[in-house]
């Protein structure tokens, strides 16, 4: 199986997944009928507090446009002007989301920064006066209050947010390449002092209630209700809303102050924040570690440092100054676009094109207890599908069991869950080494060895104890489903589940579709990647489907590379400087090295010459020498237990020297080695969408971002070549080709790409 | 209908309130004095008693059997077997049922069931690692091997274990569920102060009266002797208004003056097969006529157990609502009570969470813990199903009434209600 390990700043990416929607029902709650016009924000009066509500027609989330905007401002126009209005709560009519965030299609509207520094500076007005605003404000807060949305909820005078799992705050601004502009650098930092506002900023963590309320974040919680009276949201909302309102009443009558007690340890830093060598310090730590993280390669991280900084040490109209300028020059980025190219694609890729399959999968079997199937059982157990995992052996079987406990109890002490949790969870798990309740399966994946023979002998083994409707899913990464399908009764039920290593963390799921699966079985697939949590790319079936085939020509030429004499630590730093979480050698190792000799046999056999450069043979005497990679302690490294630090294995240098070739100095620079690894990679992507394999380049470069980890600052193969330009790709593939052959011959459409300069992926 | 299942005197005992002076005892004292009142009131003979059960909750490790330890104490037979079973605030119910139990199935003829709780000594526990310290040196043969253990003591393992006040599968406390319920079905702060109000005004009014009969003198063994409840405490809505939320803070409405308060107190009755009874002599007090356990969402209808199994137990008798005329209902909180009210009274939460078409109804407050309930009486948890069921029964004697329904909830999201009928006199 083809394992990625992509850590570090494709991990962040998680991040994303609170924006995906939730299945709410719009309700307008609207009190005061002469206000009716306003399509976002409506507001009512109940004594003397004002309940303003924000809505956005249509959609499931409210995010920050300028027509809300615009609403916003003259609502609160009114209530300064009203008499009778002595306090405000605002608050959101959607259950599962108070904003989230700013809206990404209209910063993408911007043709030019200054335009995007002026909505910084629309929204900076609005907040300030808001902040100053004599009359206070409470936001209650329930569901995601990101970005945008942030920003506005620390400009009130209070904050009460709902403790439960749907409410989280965060500036994930930095994950889409840009920063938090409509004044959250510069209130953050004194709100939960500068650490923990860099924090924030800089990871774009999403931080839930509980802990929002011990940094100082939100100043009450309100714990969820029951049912009652009404469905628990609703009433829960309504809640909110009523304690909110003795708040803003109490602090419109000054019983209750808005200041907060800070902890001694909070004093303490805000002390040593006002020396300013300690000030500079920790700018300069926080700078060194974003840079050693980033590589450079994002430019959002460091402005925000700079504009934090520029608001203590300058004073804050030079702050908000910089913030929307600098707001309106990363909007702007390639990398702002690559990264919004991203979040677009993964709403995308969360979504069931083939629509509700005909029957819920709700009882699902997993074959082979290995790390993978451990996995999978690990991400489904967890949403309550009631999951059989089956091994061979009583070993294999409780070492997948102890992996799937491992890593619930891992999330008990990170307190993500109780221990009761934990253990309910568990209960949905059942070991076993027999068929017994096949019978009631709807949907058996299959997690064993990649060997066809094997995979045709549990297919048939299965189709004996199994239901009609019961879909039989593979995963595999590159034996091509129409093969394992064939031995099947019912091939229209059957379909491919690539899904990647390790399964709980790696979001992606490769979904493959033969020329007989029916739509229903896709549903079906879908539906339960999605309650497994991933995004999902639906490809056709071919040798090495998508992903598998992308990075097959990538690690022949990573073998070629070393046979050039390039020691793997040093292919290892220009691939992660490139911008890919894991260096190509040590991605090797973590794929296993058995595993990606197996894969080049395969595909070098099905697509011959253009998959050939390294020299097989390498992986070869690696697998004979036992160099299995991490699983076996060696590969191009050396893996000890508890040992941080990777030693290159010495062992290897009689192998690298005896399948020694001699470099090209014309294409050898550090730039043309980068180049060489990448131009592959794209070059295939591009031809997988050519021959119909990929149905969208959106799926394309979320499936090499997410499974391959593909630099997530250049979007993916397809955005790349938008962005980097498709003559400049096809020029570099022609000089390699020059020196190599046929293994960079641009395909078709790249070439057409690069002919037309107005054809784009995404226009 | 079951067996006609009936059940003599019961007599049960309780000082309440959690005096210092108790904090010598031991459980098997409390219960012991239980039995002995139940003796002496009943003067049933000791040898034809087949069977006896406690209910408790919090148990001390030295009597974890504290029916069989109590029994023994009473001067029962030793050859009575007896045990104790474990419910949360239901365990006396259960123990009474149990009994109801071994009658219907020809077991037994004459039950004693009761319950027991003293919460001013509770077990305190050395943490884990200490006691894995400790174990492990029992364990060790040599010198060195005990040094070696000894070693690794560290001082936080001596920090103790308290038992637990929240319930485990949710970490939750009672009072923080009671308010959240209590917010889920917006019952304002007034509304609880105002019942609780009522609880301790007509538990005075009772006491006054010389209504809580059931209640048996104590001696406290070197100190003077209880002879009535003392939590009692009629106020006014003034000073009540005045104390602060006491789980969910500031903003909560559960107060220390609208929960009940933890007691000691036992309890003890006397359940016997109708037949038995007439043959012996005896005038029965009441028919235990049905009853049920029912069970829900231990997070956020963890006190709705009443609600639940109120329509249950009725339609299982063949009764309504109408025909009972005496409700007596356990008092966790002000709160929950009218949780539980307001509950009843909605049609919609009927068809959403208890598969019913229509609601299940409210009982008439005149007809509702008139003596006092839980929050002024106390709550000794593991005896207070026995008073509820004696209550109705006193009551339906009192007020001339047919039929008696008592109705709990207990942690773990559990509930019982049961149907007492008045021996025709």
């Amino acid at each position: 199986m083809v394992a990625c390990r992509a850590i570090g700043i494709l991990g962040r990416f998680s991040a994303f997944r609170i924006l995906r929607s939730r299945g709410y029902i719009c309700r307008n709650f609207t009190e005061s009928s002469a206000l009716l016009t306003r399509t976002h924000i409506n507001y009512g009066v109940k004594g003397d507090v004002a309940i303003i509500r924000i809505n956005s027609p249509n959609s499931k989330v409210n995010t920050l446009s300028k027509e809300l905007h615009s609403e916003f401002v003259e609502v609160m126009n009114e209530i300064w002007a009203s008499d009778q209005i002595r306090s405000a709560v605002l608050i959101s009519s959607k259950p599962g989301c108070f904003i989230a965030g700013a809206d990404i299609n209209m910063l993408a509207a911007c043709k030019t920064p200054q335009e995007v520094t002026q909505i910084s500076q629309e929204a900076q007005r609005t907040l300030e006066k808001l902040e100053k605003s004599t009359k206070p404000v409470v936001a209650a807060i329930s569901g995601s209050c990101l970005g945008g949305g942030l920003e506005l909820a620390v400009s009130c005078q209070y904050r009460i947010a709902i403790k439960d799992r749907k409410t989280v705050l965060g500036t994930p601004e930095v994950l889409l390449g840009i920063l938090p502009g409509a004044g959250g650098t510069q209130r953050l930092p004194k709100m939960v002092g500068v650490p923990a506002a860099f924090d924030m900023m800089l990871t774009g963590r999403n931080i839930r209630a509980d802990r929002a309320k011990k940094m100082g974040l939100v100043d009450q919680l309100v714990e969820p209700l029951g049912p009652g009276l009404k469905p628990p949201e609703e009433r829960t909302i309504e809640y909110l809303e009523e304690v909110a309102i003795t708040f803003a009443k109490g602090l419109a009558d000054k019983k209750i102050s808005p200041k907060r007690d800070k902890g001694l340890v909070e004093k303490l830093t805000a002390y040593a924040m006002t020396i300013p060598f300690v000030r500079q310090q920790v700018y300069k730590k926080v700078e060194e570690k974003v840079r050693k993280q980033t590589k450079g390669l994002y430019p959002a991280p460091l402005k925000i440092i700079d504009v934090v900084k520029t608001g203590i040490e300058q004073g804050s109209d030079a702050g908000y100054l910089s913030e929307s300028q600098k707001f309106g020059e990363l909007a702007m980025t390639k990398e702002s676009k690559a990264l919004m190219g991203l979040y677009h694609g993964q709403v995308l890729c969360k979504k069931n094109k083939f629509g509700a399959p005909q029957k819920d999968v709700k009882h699902l079997a997993i074959l082979g207890a290995g790390l993978m199937g451990a996995g999978i059982a690990q991400v489904s157990v967890d949403k309550g599908l009631k999951t059989i995992l089956k091994d061979a052996t009583l070993t294999g079987l409780g070492r997948g069991q102890q992996q799937v406990f491992k890593g619930l109890n891992d999330k008990v002490k990170k307190k993500a869950l109780t221990s009761f949790e934990r253990d309910s969870i568990f209960s949905n798990l059942t070991g076993q080494l027999d068929y017994q309740g096949f019978e009631k399966a709807d949907m058996v994946i299959e997690a064993v060895f990649e060997d066809l023979s094997l995979k045709h002998r549990v297919l048939k083994e299965v189709e004996a104890v199994i239901p009609d409707h019961c879909v039989f899913a593979s995963n595999t990464s590159a034996l091509p489903i129409s093969e394992i399908a064939a031995v099947s009764k019912r091939p229209e039920k059957v379909i491919g589940m690539h899904y990647f290593s390790p399964v709980d963390k790696m979001q992606l799921l490769e979904i493959i579709t033969t020329e007989k699966t029916s739509k229903d079985t896709s549903a079906s697939a879908v539906a339960v990647g999605l309650k497994q949590g991933k995004v999902i790319i639906v490809v056709k079936d071919g040798p090495g489907f998508y992903t598998t085939r992308c990075l097959a020509p990538m690690m022949s030429e990573v073998i070629r590379i070393l046979q050039e004499g390039v020691d793997p630590k040093k292919l290892d730093s220009l691939t992660t400087s490139f911008g890919f979480p894991v260096g190509a050698a040590t991605l090797v190792d973590e794929v296993g090295v058995d595993v990606a000799k197996h894969v080049a046999e395969d595909l070098g056999k099905a697509f011959g010459e253009r998959f050939g450069g390294g020299n097989p043979e390498l992986l070869t005497q690696m697998v004979s020498k036992g160099f299995l990679g991490r699983k076996s302690g060696k590969g191009f490294y050396i893996y000890q237990e508890g040992v941080k630090s990777k030693n290159l294995n010495s062992d290897m240098d009689n192998i690298l020297a005896s399948l020694k070739i001699p470099p090209k100095s014309e294409v050898s620079s550090d730039e043309d080695i980068q180049f060489r690894l990448v131009t592959r990679f794209v070059n295939e992507a591009v031809m997988c969408l050519q021959e119909g394999i990929l149905a969208t380049p959106a799926e394309g470069d979320i499936g090499a971002v997410f499974g391959l980890g593909f630099p997530p600052c250049l979007g993916g193969p397809f955005r790349f070549v938008d962005l980097y330009g498709a003559q400049k790709l096809v020029d570099r593939l022609k000089k390699y080709e020059a020196a190599y052959g046929k293994q960079f011959t641009p395909c078709q459409l790249l070439a057409d790409h690069a002919n037309s300069p107005n054809k784009k992926f995404y226009q | 209908m079951g067996p006609q299942i009936f059940r003599k005197t019961s007599e049960l005992f309780l000082p309440a309130a959690s005096c210092p002076r108790y904090k010598d005892l031991m459980p098997h004292d409390l219960a012991r004095a239980a039995l002995t009142g139940l003796l002496h009131r009943t003067s049933v003979p000791k040898e034809v008693t087949d069977y006896i059960i406690f209910g408790t909750v919090i148990q001390e490790v030295k009597t974890s059997n504290v029916a069989r330890e109590a029994a023994l104490g009473a001067g029962f037979s030793d050859k009575t077997p007896a045990h104790t079973v474990t419910m949360a605030c239901i365990s006396a119910n259960q123990a009474m049922t149990t009994g109801v139990g071994l009658i219907a199935s020809g077991q037994c003829d004459v039950v004693v069931a009761g319950g027991v709780e003293l919460m001013s000594d509770v077990p305190i526990r050395h943490s884990r690692k200490m006691r894995k310290l400790m174990l492990d040196l029992n364990k060790a043969k040599s010198v060195g091997q005990r040094l070696s253990l000894i070693s690794k003591f560290r001082l936080n393992f001596l920090a103790p274990e308290l038992p637990a006040v929240a319930e485990f599968s949710t970490s939750e406390t009672m009072g923080h569920s009671a308010d959240r319920l209590a917010a889920a079905f917006a019952v304002s702060r007034l509304e609880q102060d105002e019942y609780a109000l009522r609880s301790h005004s007509l538990a005075k009014k009772a006491q006054d009266e010389g209504l809580l009969s059931d209640v048996v003198p104590f001696k406290v063994p070197g100190k003077d002797t209880v002879t009535k409840d003392n939590g009692i405490r009629p106020s006014s809505l003034e000073q009540m208004a005045k104390l602060k939320p006491a789980f969910i803070r500031p903003y909560g409405t559960v107060t220390a003056a609208n929960s009940s308060f933890l007691t000691d107190g036992a309890s003890a009755m006397l359940i016997m097969a109708e037949e038995k009874a007439l043959a012996m002599g005896y005038k029965p007090k009441a028919y235990l006529r049905d009853f049920i356990y029912v069970s829900q969402d231990p997070k956020d209808q963890l006190l709705l157990g009443p609600t639940y199994a109120t329509p249950k137990v009725l339609e299982k008798a063949g009764l309504t609502m109408n025909d009972i005329d005496a409700f007596e209902f356990h008092e966790a909180f002000s709160g929950q009570i009218l949780a539980n009210f307001k509950a009843m009274d909605s049609d919609w939460f009927a068809q959403n969470y208890m598969g019913r078409k229509t609601k299940v109804g409210l009982p008439p407050l005149e007809k509702f813990n008139n003596w006092g309930g839980s929050l002024s009486l106390g709550h000794p948890f593991g005896a207070t199903g026995c008073r509820l069921v004696m209550a109705a029964a006193n009551r339906l004697r009192k007020e001339g009434g047919q039929y008696g329904l008592v109705a709990a909830c207990a942690a773990g999201g559990q509930g019982h209600a049961m149907i007492v009928e008045a021996y025709p006199k």
